[in-house]
């Protein structure tokens, strides 16, 4: 049986997981935003994506340390090439993958 | 043929197409989850959840990386307030998010962006906005999209709690699956040199700030920062110098 403890505990992880995500959606696409803060939207996707990745491709462990011979990192390589020269986002996870289990077997 | 008729041909195209489109751009999120939800349910379970209690947190919380530390959390008996505080945390990232997304979202419908809006993690974000940037993705679309990611998470996290063990754990190189998939996507992001630019700052603040400090706050500082440095940037290069 589901304890009450545990549905406070989910339902209020729910609450403030679900806030973030939905106050920009409604109230953002309600008004007309200024000039500064479109553009400053329009770099946060490159931003955004560039600050989730890289640190899983060069840093290590718990806490954090620099590592730059992580087979994350080496894979990363031409998976990055191959994106640039196909746009084919299937074709990258799929070649991504295979390179990543291939620097496995290789290291 | 008339005019009406081939409008009522597109709508129904249209609502169909949703469908296939939705689900054919969410493959890559779903291979990527499938590992990671299995692994969640045998963490979560081995910490004493049941499969019902996984599920719950699944579709109530649906937020992989806070699961995790929920997860961990409970098992070392942390304290409720202290458990929804992380999670609070570790998701705000989510509101950067939703804004950049909301650019493409004027004036929609306010109960499909509701559920939009709960289905918005890193990789359902980072797909549907290269689609909603360069092409004609419309927000049904976008709905099929998270929600086929939210039902891959929820099988997957259930069906790990009940297995209690790794299935095929790190076959196939399929850990890889997502950072290849956002490999992909920031490539596609990188449409000028102020988005490399503004890239390359945020990639060294957020490696910089990951080893500074716990947590994973570094993921939103470096993109705020890295975000105003670039439209700094794009004034100056505007203003000045004059080519």
């Amino acid at each position: 049986m589901v304890s009450s403890e545990y549905l406070a505990v989910i339902i209020g992880m729910g609450l403030v997981t679900f806030l973030p995500r939905w106050l920009p959606l409604v109230y953002l696409t309600k008004r007309n935003l200024p000039a500064w803060l479109v553009e400053w939207l329009d770099l946060i996707p490159a931003a955004i994506l560039s600050a989730l990745l890289l640190p899983e491709l060069v840093t290590g462990g718990a806490p954090r340390s620099m590592d730059l011979l992580r087979p994350e990192l080496m894979a990363a390589v031409p998976t990055f090439l191959f994106a640039i020269f196909t746009k084919s986002l299937g074709g990258t996870v799929i070649v991504g993958m295979f390179i990543f289990w291939l620097v496995g077997k290789l290291f | 043929m008339n005019l009406k008729n081939l409008k009522k041909n597109r709508d129904h195209l249209g609502r169909k197409s949703a469908l296939n489109r939705g689900m054919a751009a969410a493959w890559p999120i779903c291979l990527g989850y499938a590992p990671i939800g299995l692994a969640f349910g045998v963490l979560a379970q081995k910490a004493g959840l049941s499969p019902l209690e996984i599920g719950l947190m699944s579709v109530i919380v649906f937020a992989g990386s806070s699961q995790f530390i929920a997860v961990s959390m409970l098992a070392a008996g942390a304290s409720t307030v202290s458990i929804v505080a992380t999670a609070f945390i570790v998701n705000l990232r989510h509101f950067l998010m939703s804004s950049a997304l909301a650019v493409y979202l004027k004036n929609s419908d306010r109960k499909k962006l509701t559920f939009f809006s709960y289905g918005v993690t890193d990789e359902s974000f980072a797909v549907n906005l290269t689609r909603f940037r360069e092409s004609d993705w419309d927000l049904n679309s976008a709905l099929v999209t998270n929600f086929t990611a939210n039902i891959t998470w929820f099988i997957t996290t259930v069906l790990g709690g009940f297995s209690g063990q790794f299935i095929p754990a790190h076959a196939f190189g399929i850990d890889y699956a997502l950072v290849a998939m956002f490999i992909c996507l920031l490539v596609f992001q990188l449409k000028g040199s102020i988005y490399v630019f503004t890239a390359l700052i945020a990639g060294i603040f957020a490696v910089v700030l990951s080893i500074l400090i716990p947590g994973n706050s570094y993921i939103v500082i470096a993109s705020m920062a890295a975000a105003a440095i670039g439209v700094i940037l794009k004034k100056k290069a505007a203003s000045g110098g004059g080519n």
